[in-house]
This record gives structure tokens, C-alpha cells and sequence, in this order.
């Protein structure tokens, strides 16, 4: 039995993964707990926030978003990869800022318009 | 630019802009005046996701969330005014003068039917928790490092102690984290922490940062710039234990110790406080203790979701503006909601039976971490309402729906008490 906290929303409900059992996912009050739970434990994955560089706002950063949760293990390799990139104003929310992020297929995209 | 409006905000945080559309929507003039060069308030820094899945039902970042409520209060006719100060709300009977201050437009008086104050809240400081030791560079608010990484770009230290669990803590452990610093402790007053279980487990657990429950730091040692802290165990009163003390080198210390609502404005306008929420007592529809001035959001007390500032924030800004267009509410039949044994405050405080329309949700937080628990809403001997929980805890704020009906029909005041089962 592997025990999780649900991470998908603010209620934080207490999972439990019965790998004997094919995975079945229990404590889940919603369906998205249970994909939660099986992801978690098979392919674990992170939605990385952060900030890149942009030029000609108000402002030095842009806050960014992986579109899609990142494998865990690749965070930090993605945060190099954000850090050594820059942007240049204006920029809309939603607008792809970095392409491809570690070779996975998914892009940041920008979370302001700026 | 008029000076004159049905309804003056002040502070275009998501507060500010939820009571603008409102207002807006139900047939009033609007402005709302923001001295930041943005309106979004907190949520700008706020650039993690979580919010707006109440509200949006999908998972938003800070900026994300802010930029909607802009883009749709842009598609008004509200005016904004931002890199402006409001400095006093002069209560002129029907009319609120608005004092303001900005580069652009100088000193400037706004006529306002009504206001809603939006002014959110601001983070205790080293002062506010008194914590004893040298007064080096490196100590600053959670919220201030948050500014600096997340919008000017700078990183305050490289290896960095956070005293305090709350959420805005725990982000910013993972955001220092990510961004290449050290953080080597997560340090929590209380044996169990503030903030939500979903961010212990990916900002703490996720990068193996120890959260120490029941330690607090008793001392912080550098000349020029932090070299280390000392952190002690404390008892059960809170109490620092002699002894059990142990050193940590770091060059910052973040706080994440606390909010407390901006009521500066609020009292300056004579406005009744509630030491419980340090913010203003509230009627059912968020009107304070002086007519045709509302409150809305973490000004009137704080809230552990946006999503819920913005709800509050909506019902504030359409009776402000339905205050401005005539409407007056009888004070007569007012029911104040009394705090029982288990229940910190609530919001409102008071309820205007004949205002109700169906029903009226109250707001409070439990004093403790219960498990299964019962809410009971008492009058005298009357049961007006009873309400299950799992669990219950000080950092999860709770809500409960009172049918107007039963209200209408008391004589007395009530009163929310939680009992554990």
C-alpha cells in the first residue's frame, strides 16, 4: 500500500495506491484523485511555474507555466534550460515562450499578457 | 477623468476587481484607484498555479487569474486609476470623499455614493514576532522575497531558513528551490502547519526540505549579513525549552508569519473593527458599521482561497452599487453572530434578517485541529442549524449556509460553536 496526499486541488485528500491489487486507487473524492494516485506512482510528474527573462516591459520577468506536468526528475534540467532563455515584450498569455522543454515534447507558455 | 462616482474601490486586487465588475454590472459608475502600476494586486507575484479551481473550475496561475478579471473589467466603462494613494475616506453623510495622491494627478478629492475597501492585507515582520538577535541583512517577509524573484528578477540569498508553514512559506521554499538556492529548513511555531497538505507534500517533500513543528528561532547571528540562525524546540505554551537548541548557517531568513488586514483607511473613516478578524465588522451584505462603506476580501479577514475573496468580493461590490442607486437597508432586525466554544470569529457578524433573501452563508475558522466534528448554530434553546465535518482545522476555513426562513423567525442573537465527536 503506498500512501499519497492528492495534489490537484486545495481539499488534499489522503490516497492509497494497492500496487498488489493492479493500483487501485482509494480516499479519492473526485476522478482526477484517482489518475492523480496512478500517475504518481507509475510516471511522476510536476507542473513547473517559474519566470523567463523578457525585454522591453516594465518588468524583468515574465511568469511562464509548463503546459503540461513535466516528468519530476527533469525540473531542475528544465529550470536551466528557462534560465538561459529570454523573450522580448510584448507577449501574450498563452503565447509559447520556450519550445520542447528537455526533449519532452511540451512547451512553457507565458502566463501574462506583457 | 470625473470626481465624481456611484461607487469608489479602493485597491484593484482580486478583491477590488471582483467588487468593480459587480458593482458595475448591477448599473453603477466605477472606479477603482490602485497604487501599484497594475491592477492584480498580490496575485502578480503569486505566479504558482492553484487558483480558480472553485471559481473557474481549472487550475490557474496567480497572473492568470488577475489577468481575467483585468481583461473583463477593461471591457467596462469602470475608470482605473493606478500609481495612486489613497490617503482618507472622509465620511460627508451620503456622500464619501475619496483622498487621493498620485505623481500624474496630484492631491485630488473623489465623491463617492458608496466605497468598497479592497485594501487586502500585508505580512507581520521581524517586529511584529519580536524575534531577539543581531539586525544584519538577509531577514525579510516571504512576500517581499516572492516580489523580488518573481517580478524584479533578484535572488535574495543562497542558503535560506523559512520560519514559518503557511502557505506563502512553503511556495516560497520550493520557488528558492528551483531557482538554485539552499533552503535547509522550514521552521513551524505550531506541531502542525498552517498551510494546505497539498503544498507540505510538493514544495517540501518534493525536494526533501525538514519541517521542523513545534521550533521557533531564538536568535539570529551576523554582522553584516546573516550567518546563522538558532533554532529551539518549544512546549506545549509555545515556550522556547532551554536546552534543546541547535544552530543553523544560512544567509536568509524568510518569514511567513502571519497576515493582518490594511485597515488604516478603515479606521481614519470610524469605522468599527473586530479585534477577533482585525478587520471590520460586517453585516450580511458586507456593509461596515458606517452606511454605504463595504469591505471585501483579506482587509476583512484572511482568506485561504482566492476564489472566495472573489465571491465575497461580488456580493460586496453589487450592494455597494445597489446602495448608490437608493437602496437602504432596515438596521432594525439585526442578529449578531456570537462566537461559541471551538470557533475563532465569524464573518459577518451581523445579520439584517429583513436584507436575507433565501439564505446567508457565514464564514469562521475552528481554534484546533479536530477530527470529526459537529457545527452547531444555536439561539437560545433553538437549533437553527447543524452541520457534519470529517476534519477541521485553524488553516481551512469553513463555511456554513443559514436558510433565511429560520432566521427571520428568532428573537435572539446566535451563536456557531464546533464541538469533536
Amino acid at each position: 500500500m503506498i500512501n499519497l496526499v492528492c495534489i490537484i486541488c486545495p481539499r488534499g485528500c489522503r490516497l492509497t495506491v494497492d500496487e498488489k491489487h493492479g493500483n487501485a486507487v482509494s480516499g479519492n473524492l473526485c476522478p482526477r484523485g484517482a489518475a492523480y494516485a496512478l500517475s504518481e506512482v507509475t510516471d511522476s510528474r510536476r507542473t513547473i511555474t517559474s519566470t523567463i527573462k523578457i525585454e522591453g516591459s516594465y518588468c524583468q520577468r515574465c511568469p511562464v507555466k509548463s503546459e503540461r506536468p513535466i516528468p519530476k526528475g527533469l525540473m531542475f534540467e528544465a529550470m536551466k534550460e528557462l534560465n538561459a532563455a529570454s523573450i522580448k515584450a510584448p507577449v501574450k498569455v498563452g503565447d509559447v515562450v520556450l519550445e520542447n522543454v528537455c526533449g519532452t515534447g511540451i512547451n512553457f507558455i507565458s502566463t501574462k499578457t506583457m | 477623468m470625473k470626481n465624481n462616482y456611484d461607487v469608489v474601490i479602493i485597491g484593484g486586487g482580486p478583491a477590488g476587481l471582483a467588487a468593480a465588475i459587480s458593482a458595475y454590472e448591477t448599473g453603477a459608475s466605477v472606479l477603482v484607484v490602485e497604487r501599484d502600476r497594475e491592477v492584480g494586486g498580490i496575485l502578480n507575484q503569486c505566479i504558482h498555479n492553484g487558483f480558480g479551481l472553485h471559481y473557474f473550475k481549472e487550475e490557474l496561475t496567480g497572473p492568470e487569474y488577475a489577468g481575467k478579471f483585468a481583461d473583463k473589467l477593461s471591457q467596462t466603462e469602470a475608470d482605473v486609476l493606478i500609481d495612486t494613494m489613497v490617503l482618507k475616506i472622509e465620511n460627508a453623510g451620503d456622500i464619501k470623499k475619496v483622498h487621493c495622491i498620485s505623481t500624474e494627478n496630484g492631491y485630488q478629492i473623489i465623491d463617492a455614493k458608496s466605497v468598497v475597501l479592497c485594501m487586502g492585507c500585508r505580512e507581520r515582520t521581524r517586529g511584529a514576532i519580536a524575534i531577539p538577535g543581531d539586525r544584519p541583512a538577509g531577514v525579510l517577509t516571504a512576500g517581499t522575497a516572492q516580489r523580488y524573484v518573481n517580478i524584479e528578477g533578484w535572488m535574495p540569498g543562497k542558503r535560506i531558513v523559512i520560519l514559518g508553514s503557511g502557505d506563502i512559506g512553503l511556495i516560497m521554499a520550493r520557488r528558492m528551490t528551483l531557482e538554485g538556492a539552499k533552503v535547509l529548513a522550514c521552521i513551524e511555531l505550531c506541531p502542525y502547519s498552517n498551510g494546505l497538505t497539498r503544498n507540505i507534500v510538493q514544495c517540501l517533500d518534493d525536494f526533501d526540505i525538514p519541517l521542523y513543528l513545534s521550533h521557533t528561532i531564538t536568535d539570529i547571528v551576523g554582522r553584516q549579513r546573516v550567518e546563522k540562525v538558532v533554532v529551539s524546540k518549544v512546549d506545549e505554551n509555545r515556550m522556547p525549552i532551554p536546552g534543546s537548541e541547535f544552530e543553523i548557517e544560512c544567509d536568509t531568513l524568510l518569514l511567513s508569519v502571519g497576515l493582518i488586514p490594511e485597515n488604516e483607511l478603515t479606521k481614519g473613516a470610524g469605522i468599527e473593527l473586530d479585534r477577533r478578524t482585525n478587520g471590520a465588522f460586517v453585516y450580511e451584505n458586507m456593509q461596515t458599521s458606517v452606511d454605504g462603506i463595504f469591505a471585501s476580501g483579506n482587509v476583512v479577514h484572511v482568506h485561504d482561497l482566492v476564489d472566495f475573496v472573489t465571491a465575497e468580493s461580488t456580493k460586496a461590490g453589487k450592494a455597494a452599487a445597489e446602495y448608490a442607486l437608493g437602496k437602504r437597508v432596515d438596521s432594525n432586525d439585526c442578529i449578531t453572530v456570537n462566537n461559541g466554544p471551538g470557533v475563532n470569529y465569524t464573518v459577518p457578524q451581523r445579520i439584517r434578517t429583513s436584507n436575507l433573501d433565501k439564505v446567508v452563508e457565514v464564514f469562521f475558522r475552528t481554534n484546533a485541529v479536530r477530527g470529526a466534528s459537529v457545527i452547531k448554530v444555536l439561539s437560545g434553546d433553538t437549533v437553527v442549524g447543524e452541520y457534519k465535518r470529517e476534519r477541521m482545522a485553524p488553516g481551512e476555513m469553513e463555511k456554513i449556509v443559514l436558510p433565511a426562513a429560520k432566521l427571520k423567525a428568532l428573537s435572539a442573537d446566535i451563536t456557531v460553536s464546533v464541538e469533536s465527536l
